[in-house]
């Protein structure tokens, strides 16, 4: 789905992605850790191709194509959807119609998917005007199931969102990753083989564990990738030691060793 | 500031026994087009009364509501005697050359009166057109709305294709009396060799509201206008919002300017201006001499690909205790609102015109359904037409 290639990008000229490298398959969901202003959001950024985020060097191949210079809108078509951490407000445009204008023609019963993250009773309202925390979570989400992903690329689902908003968050996120009705069941085994979408998702602090199916997680520490595991030892291990061991694991690293996380 | 006008150009007389338009359905499908876009569907049928007045004279007038009178002005001075209380009483003959312009030429213009208590939801479409070149119009306008009643009048203002070099010249008088309500909705669709000098004043009395919007979307030469409104009256409102836009040619030096005279009253402009080439002076005032009075002032302008605006936010008072505020921008659009719409999917083409869309915002204007809907045709052509 995605392969990231030794990803260099630069911020208003300063270097902040280091040389990234990253495979992401079909239906996996890959979780992002890292503490504050290590690179993650500029991953997320640079993925999606915003304007201020200029790769220097490496490439990013989604479906087999090579976008690593492709404009926005391209990126979004070929379906990579992100959920926004702080959006700007949009006025004057009605929440409803830009929910109608991600599905792109599709027809989408906008009211319903509403619904579903209890938003029908502010869709007449501007876009991001005045919204909550987690009013703002649940208009990305909404707009998000209207374009309908193959790549969802979440910058901190949780950030902002109280605990009974957390529950339709997670349930949301799963919903959008899984492609898969509610009510089915099915077994393990079939549920990951129907699973297609993919994901990218930064935490912090790891509520969205509790929803989502991920495999493998990865901590970013000064703008590169180490300590790839399952995310939930990583979380434990945040949680114990802080970041300081991803900092000698990767002065180790710099050392030309050939550095394991210590990981219990 | 303001670009002369010279006033010998234009002919004001000739034509004053125009013959009557009974139907408006039988203009010229291109007149038609002409009001369209200045607001007016002639086939509309869910209006309360409709005027029209062509070139220098009145040529429709009609309404079969009770408590409505719609008349020309002229008709009205001698049925009531000079309407003494209401004609040029808010604006002197002598304020300037246009107003003596049009004291000098009285060719018309209209009367609109709702009777005491007298509520009337559908709108009076009232229609000024100038069709030919060289033109010089003149009105004066009086609209009465008398204690405890409703009135919303859709006023259209409009030249005929292909008519150039022309001039309008247009005093109104507002009076909306205790606890009435006046929304007057005026659009313009001049062309780019019109001059236009309205000349308005309004007087707004105790717990009335009086709610005025202004959408110019089309290209005018020459546009000088500043209506004046005084709330007199106790717990009195105004409200302004204008949305005017200027492509390369046009210049435009409008404003509203509201006078707060009583404890308790309200005042509101807010306007969206946008030029792609043109000049744009947005003007504002808010003054206060009682007080609890509350004003506040937008003044927020787009300048995409040209152009030139100059927002001139003001406000005034020597009380103790009173609240007036107000914002200014001149800009672009964000970039931010860019990339957000476009990892949407939405390209740049897409996205530019449904951000401008939004900064426009008629829907602020709480517009009644057909005019809504004009507006919205308007929009639509302003977004494909080549004023992006």
């Amino acid at each position: 789905m995605l392969e990231i290639r030794n990803l260099h990008v630069s911020v208003g000229g300063t270097p902040v992605l280091k040389g990234i490298d990253l495979k992401i398959a079909p239906g996996e969901t890959f979780i992002l850790f890292g503490p504050n202003g290590s690179g993650k959001t500029t991953l997320l950024m640079a993925l999606m191709g915003f304007g201020d985020y200029t790769v220097t060097k490496g490439q990013i191949i989604y479906k087999g194509q090579d976008i690593t210079h492709a404009p926005m809108y391209e990126r979004a078509r070929l379906g990579m959807g992100m959920s926004f951490q702080r959006p700007p407000t949009i006025h004057g445009l009605p929440t409803e119609h830009l929910v109608r204008m991600c599905a792109r023609g599709r027809e989408t019963d906008v009211r319903r998917l509403a619904e579903r993250v209890h938003f029908d009773q502010f869709l007449e309202r501007d876009v991001n005007a005045g919204f909550s925390g987690g009013e703002i979570k649940r208009s990305e989400l909404l707009q998000l199931m209207a374009q309908q992903p193959d790549l969802v690329l979440f910058d901190e689902p949780e950030s902002g969102v109280d605990l009974e908003n957390m529950s339709l968050v997670g349930h949301t996120v799963r919903y959008l990753l899984d492609s898969m009705p509610d009510d089915c069941q099915g077994t393990l085994r079939e549920r990951k083989q129907r699973r297609k979408t993919s994901g990218l998702i930064i935490t912090h602090s790891g509520p969205i564990l509790e929803y989502v199916v991920a495999d493998r997680g990865q901590v970013m520490y000064h703008g590169k990738l180490c300590c790839e595991a399952k995310p939930r030892e990583i979380l434990d291990h945040i949680a114990r030691y802080g970041y300081q061991e991803c900092l000698r694991c990767l002065a180790g690293d710099m050392y030309g060793k050939i550095a394991e996380a210590p990981l219990s | 500031m303001s670009k002369p006008v010279d006033l010998s150009r234009y002919a004001f007389n000739g034509g004053e026994t125009a013959a009557p338009i009974e139907d408006l359905s039988r203009l010229s499908s291109e007149d038609k087009e002409r009001l369209v876009h200045a607001g007016i569907d002639v086939r509309d049928t869910h209006v309360s009364g409709a005027f029209m007045h062509l070139n220098h004279a009145g040529v429709h007038c009609r309404t079969n509501r009770e408590g409505l009178e719609l008349m020309g002005i002229k008709e009205a001075l001698k049925k009531y005697d000079g309407l003494p209380q209401y004609f040029w009483k808010l604006l002197s003959p002598e304020k300037d050359e246009f107003t003596r312009a049009a004291h000098e030429h009285l060719q018309g213009g209209y009367f609109i009166r709702a009777r005491k208590g007298v509520k009337i939801r559908e709108p009076v479409q009232s229609c000024l057109f100038i069709k030919g070149s060289g033109t010089g119009q003149s009105v004066h306008n009086i609209v009465v709305v008398e204690e405890g009643a409703e009135l919303n009048i859709l006023g259209g203002c409009a030249t005929a294709h292909g008519t150039r070099e022309a001039a309008h010249l247009g005093v109104t008088e507002y009076y909306v009396e205790k606890g009435g309500k006046l929304t007057f909705t005026m659009i313009h669709n001049w062309g780019e060799s019109v001059a236009v000098r309205p000349r308005s004043a309004g007087l707004v009395g105790e717990g009335a509201v009086f709610c005025n919007n202004y959408i110019l979307l089309k290209p005018v030469a020459n546009l000088q206008m500043y209506p004046s409104i005084t709330l007199a009256g106790r717990g009195g409102v105004a409200r302004f919002n204008s949305v005017v836009v200027a492509p390369e040619g046009s210049y435009v030096d409008s404003g509203n300017r509201v006078q707060l005279d009583a404890p308790d009253t309200r005042g509101e402009i807010i306007a969206r201006t946008l030029t792609t080439g043109g000049t744009i002076i947005n003007r504002g005032y808010i003054g206060a001499g009682r007080v609890p009075a509350r004003g506040h002032l937008e003044c927020k302008g787009l300048i995409l690909g040209g152009g030139r605006i100059h927002a001139i936010p003001e406000l005034d008072s020597d009380v103790d205790g009173v609240e007036l505020s107000h914002e200014a921008a001149v800009g672009k659009i964000a970039q931010e609102e860019i990339e957000y719409l476009m990892a949407r999917g939405l390209d740049e083409n897409e996205a530019t015109p449904t951000i401008v869309r939004g900064f426009l915002n008629v829907d602020i204007m709480g517009l009644p359904g057909p005019l809504k809907e004009a507006m919205e045709r308007q929009i639509s052509q302003l977004e494909s037409g080549n004023a992006m």
